[in-house]
């Protein structure tokens, strides 16, 4: 408080907090990048390396729908601030299709119509592959459960689950 | 023949962008050194500001303006430059940072820019507002003591004398319930990107329902000429009314821009959506009196709703049981109380979500009165005519509703009574509602382009807030013209394209949609004209209308002679492109519409079936199945459609057991603003939902025998679920949410607790 009242007298300009160099691995792809302690990876995504495919919808882990792979675990990127994941392996949705080739969610999501406005799948999809990749969703009761953190306001909530459903039952995994 | 492709489920055109990242929504889009907006709110409601003092702010590094009332661009000064596309008749529109009043809170007071996201948020909360507070009234009950006023707007002329009927009706019921506030909530918050071109022109990308409504609001309200800004709106992460008219960010971003003469970005926080406009609070009584087999004799019913000071919205609420049912009596009233809050707006099915949730409710209190299964006692007052103008219908498919609904459903194996159907630990409870909404038609335009590399390309300035409005558009030129979907473009969210409405209201298809299916005849008549002026023309003097498009070709509809290609007619025709603009008028009869009839009435209707269980001991509610059928005239496309209704049924669910915006009166402010505290249904909250379409051809009604599905999925659903819920307790909870404290009796219900 004192320094900053020192700073307003002398009529400089009050810090803005100094930045870091960081690195982060997105999508396979190395990206060096200074941010300040105070930006989510959410922000650093959007804002500093232009992957808006990952959503922001509460800025508050309430809503799913900037989930992202982390070291393969699907988390809420708003929760996370970008300086403490230097050097982390971040997957976002456009990291999931191999060139024109789409990952199975994403087609299993066209198919059964898993959308609507859109603004939540990006965070479904991941968060999709976050539970296939946990190996726990048995029933489709396991599903819906397991993606109750990414909300749809769209209500997309059955085809969703039937997506999932498909790309689970073509891994061999049913989920009845 | 080629067979059509309405009718076969589509998948959306745009499916890949938005599975893929690509799909840009309004935050999206990138400048050259964009400077970011963050909101200040007031934090009193009602009042005026004394002094903001924005030095500190301003002190800090990367701060560049913090623009308030007594520091911003020249804003307009008269009320019809604030009056957009869907404002309500009565009432002054709300001034974004206009002068030192203060109306609700979450009223904006400030805009700080500065070069980073972060920075503008942490500068705004070292803006210090001096304000002078003045007594609010936000607590609706209270306001109910100082009486409502009658809103003259939904007058109902009295059908016989209700009054009377009522008195003298051997069987009756008079029940009043009650809706919170609901807040539509999208997933993508509001936000505008104004970009600064280098000639001083602007381009902005806005979440709106509408971007012609947005480009004439910012256009009048910042005073900029039409010709130097366009709107733009290619996805919009839902909006569910909450865009029908321009939130204030609109015309923030636009001013700083304009002030900062560079390009500036403000979105709102999910706190802030909470200021915007809502689906209002109401308290509904209904009156209803019936002859002991069930026909109406009597029905009234009254509603008070809540509105602003400044603005006076209220959808019809009341006025459906007279589009729905056949009553010998009816006295109809609409009412508004004001409260220091922000202008309540649309929110799916406006007015009908409301109407119907109370009248099927007391339909359902009529059927037990009188000892009579709720489904039969529907069939009893089904009405043929539409009581409110006196029009039969132009379709309804009602009764099919009911009967595959219901069959679907196994309503025949229900047991009357309620609490007596159990399994294990659970009460199952089976309830139903009808549902209606009106189909209508607005003016749209729309433009349509083929070219001789048989590419096609659709445009109108509509929204696709979720619906698949995009595919609407690309099906029905591919349908139209004859060519894959693959083919055809279609282009939307832009103001500088062919006027179209706002996207609601479930209006979309019959508007942009018929307006597309005229652009697109006039591109056939051309073609034919060209492919009937060549050599051995199969096509000479054939009428248009016998004429079938299909596989690039087109050719006479019951001749197995040659097929001429589309491109062999358009170079015949010496024609690289061809494009026409279609146009649609409600209540014009054309050649593409030739049974229309003005004097039908047009609705869309439903059936729902729910079914719940609830834990004996804790109360929790699931609404385990919902069998939605609805009759809504031509499906285009029932992939999408499906969507539409599963999605509204998951809204119907959330009216009925979670959504409710809570208000602390003290400081008159919404305090559950957020999605932890709002709650809506999540995945685990959803189970079976079967949605039906029943066949039902309307060839009076507009030029695709379209009624719309946007809306109709919601209306009843809430009512559906009430209505379970008293036959697997026994209790009736009428005052939505429907939370387990109320159905365990662990708390009164606010009416009732009104009333003790």
């Amino acid at each position: 408080m004192a320094s900053r009242a020192a700073a307003t007298q002398k009529s400089e300009k009050f810090p803005a907090p100094a930045k870091t160099a960081i690195t982060l691995v997105v999508n396979g792809v190395s990206r060096k990048l200074e941010v300040a302690p105070w930006t989510t990876l959410l922000d650093a995504l959007r804002e500093h390396l232009d992957l808006t495919g990952t959503k922001k919808g509460c800025d508050h882990g309430q809503c799913g729908a900037c989930t992202v792979l982390l070291d393969g675990r699907r988390i809420n990127s708003c929760l996370t601030l970008a300086v403490m994941k230097d050097g982390a392996n971040v997957t976002t949705i456009e990291g999931l299709a191999e060139g024109s080739a789409l990952h199975a969610l994403q087609r299993a999501f066209i198919e059964h119509d898993a959308f609507q406005c859109g603004y939540c799948t990006p965070g479904q999809i991941c968060s999709a592959a976050g539970l296939i990749a946990e190996g726990r969703a048995r029933t489709a009761d396991d599903i819906r459960e397991l993606m109750s953190g990414n909300i749809c306001r769209c209500g997309a909530y059955p085809n969703i689950l039937a997506a999932i459903e498909q790309v689970l039952a073509q891994r061999g995994e049913p989920a009845r | 023949m080629a067979t059509s492709s309405f009718g076969v489920p589509t998948p959306r055109v745009d499916g890949r962008a938005k599975v893929t990242g690509e799909a840009k929504y309004a935050a999206e889009f990138r400048a050259r050194d964009l400077a970011y907006g963050f909101v200040i709110g007031s934090t009193i409601a009602k009042g005026r500001i004394r002094r903001i003092d924005t030095s500190e702010a301003l002190a800090i590094e990367g701060v560049l303006d913090v623009f308030t009332h007594a520091h911003r661009p020249k804003l307009a000064s008269s009320d019809d430059k604030y009056k957009d596309e869907v404002a309500p008749d009565t009432g002054s529109p709300y001034r974004p940072l206009y002068d030192d009043k203060i109306q609700f809170s979450g009223q904006p007071v400030a805009l700080v820019v500065a070069e980073e996201p972060e920075i503008a948020r942490f500068a705004a909360d070292r803006v210090r507002i001096d304000y002078e507070r003045e007594p609010h009234v936000t607590d609706f009950d209270a306001a109910l003591r100082h009486g409502a006023k009658p809103n003259e707007e939904h007058a109902h002329e009295p059908r016989g004398n209700a009054a009377e009927a009522f008195a003298r009706a051997p069987v009756k019921i008079e029940r009043e319930y009650r809706m919170p506030v609901e807040t539509h909530n999208p997933m993508e918050t509001y936000a505008t990107t104004a970009i600064y071109e280098a000639d001083g022109r602007l381009t902005v990308y806005d979440k709106t329902q509408g971007a012609p409504n947005s480009w004439n609001y910012v256009s009048n309200v910042v005073c900029i000429p039409k010709s130097k800004v366009t709107v733009l709106s290619p996805f919009v992460g839902g909006a569910f009314g909450s865009g029908l008219r321009p939130q204030y960010q609109l015309p923030l971003a636009v001013m700083a821009a304009r002030a900062l003469k560079r390009s500036v970005r403000v979105t709102l926080t999910r706190q802030q959506m909470f200021t915007l406009g809502y689906r209002p609070a109401n308290v509904q009584t209904l009156a209803l009196g019936a002859e002991r087999d069930g026909h109406l004799a009597s029905f009234r019913h009254e509603v008070i709703g809540i509105t602003s000071q400044f603005e006076d919205f209220q959808r019809n609420i009341v006025g459906w049981s007279n589009q729905l049912y056949r009553s010998a009596a009816s006295e109809l009233h609409q009412k508004l109380v004001k409260l220091d809050q922000n202008t309540p707006c649309d929110m799916r099915a406006p007015g009908g979500a409301e109407g119907l949730y109370a009248i099927e409710c007391a339909m359902d209190e009529l059927a037990y009165a009188a000892g009579i299964d709720p489904l039969e006692l529907r069939l009893i007052n089904y009405s043929e005519v539409d009581q409110e103008e006196n029009q039969p219908y132009s379709s309804k498919e009602l009764r099919a509703c009911y009967r595959q609904g219901a069959e679907k459903f196994g309503w025949s194996k229900r047991s009357r009574e309620p609490r007596s159907m159990r399994d294990g630990h659970e009460l199952v409870g089976w309830g139903m509602a009808s549902g209606i909404w009106e189909a209508m038609q607005m003016p749209a335009a729309a433009r349509a382009v083929l070219t001789a590399n048989g590419s096609v390309e659709v445009a109108s300035a509509t929204a696709d807030i979720g619906p698949g409005t995009y595919t609407m558009m690309a099906q029905i030129a591919a349908e139209m013209l004859g060519v894959p979907i693959a083919n055809v473009t279609a282009r939307l969210g832009d103001s500088s394209l062919p006027k179209a409405p706002v996207e609601g209201g479930s209006f979309t298809t019959s508007s942009v949609g018929c307006a597309i299916h005229a652009a697109c005849r006039a591109i056939r008549k051309e073609l034919i004209g060209f492919a009937s002026k060549m050599a051995n023309s199969p096509l000479a003097g054939v009428s248009p209308d016998d004429v079938v498009f299909a596989d690039g070709r087109m050719r006479h509809k019951d001749d197995a002679s040659p097929a001429v290609l589309l491109l062999d007619a358009m170079r015949a025709g010496n024609a690289e492109r061809i494009e026409k603009e279609g146009k649609v008028k409600p209540g014009e009869k054309t050649e593409a519409i030739p049974h229309y009839n003005a004097d039908l009435a047009h609705f869309t209707h439903s059936a729902i079936f729910a079914e719940v269980k609830i834990d004996e001991e804790l109360g929790v509610i699931r609404v385990t199945r919902v069998v939605n059928a609805v009759a809504a005239g031509r499906i285009l496309n029932p992939l999408t459609a499906k969507s539409q209704i599963l999605g509204a049924v998951v809204g119907g669910i959330g009216m009925a057991l979670h959504e409710e915006t809570l208000t602390d009166n003290r400081f008159g402010r919404f305090m559950n603003h957020n999605l932890a505290e709002y709650h809506v249904p999540v995945n685990a909250d959803v189970h079976a939902i079967d949605v039906i379409f029943v066949e039902e051809k309307d060839d009076a009604i507009n030029s695709l025998g379209v009624k719309g599905v946007g809306e109709i999925g919601i209306v009843g659903t809430a009512a559906a679920v009430a209505n379970a819920i008293f036959h697997a307790t026994g209790r009736r909870v009428r005052d939505l949410p429907i939370t387990l404290d109320k159905v365990m009796g662990w708390s009164k219900p606010e009416s009732q607790a009104a009333n003790s």
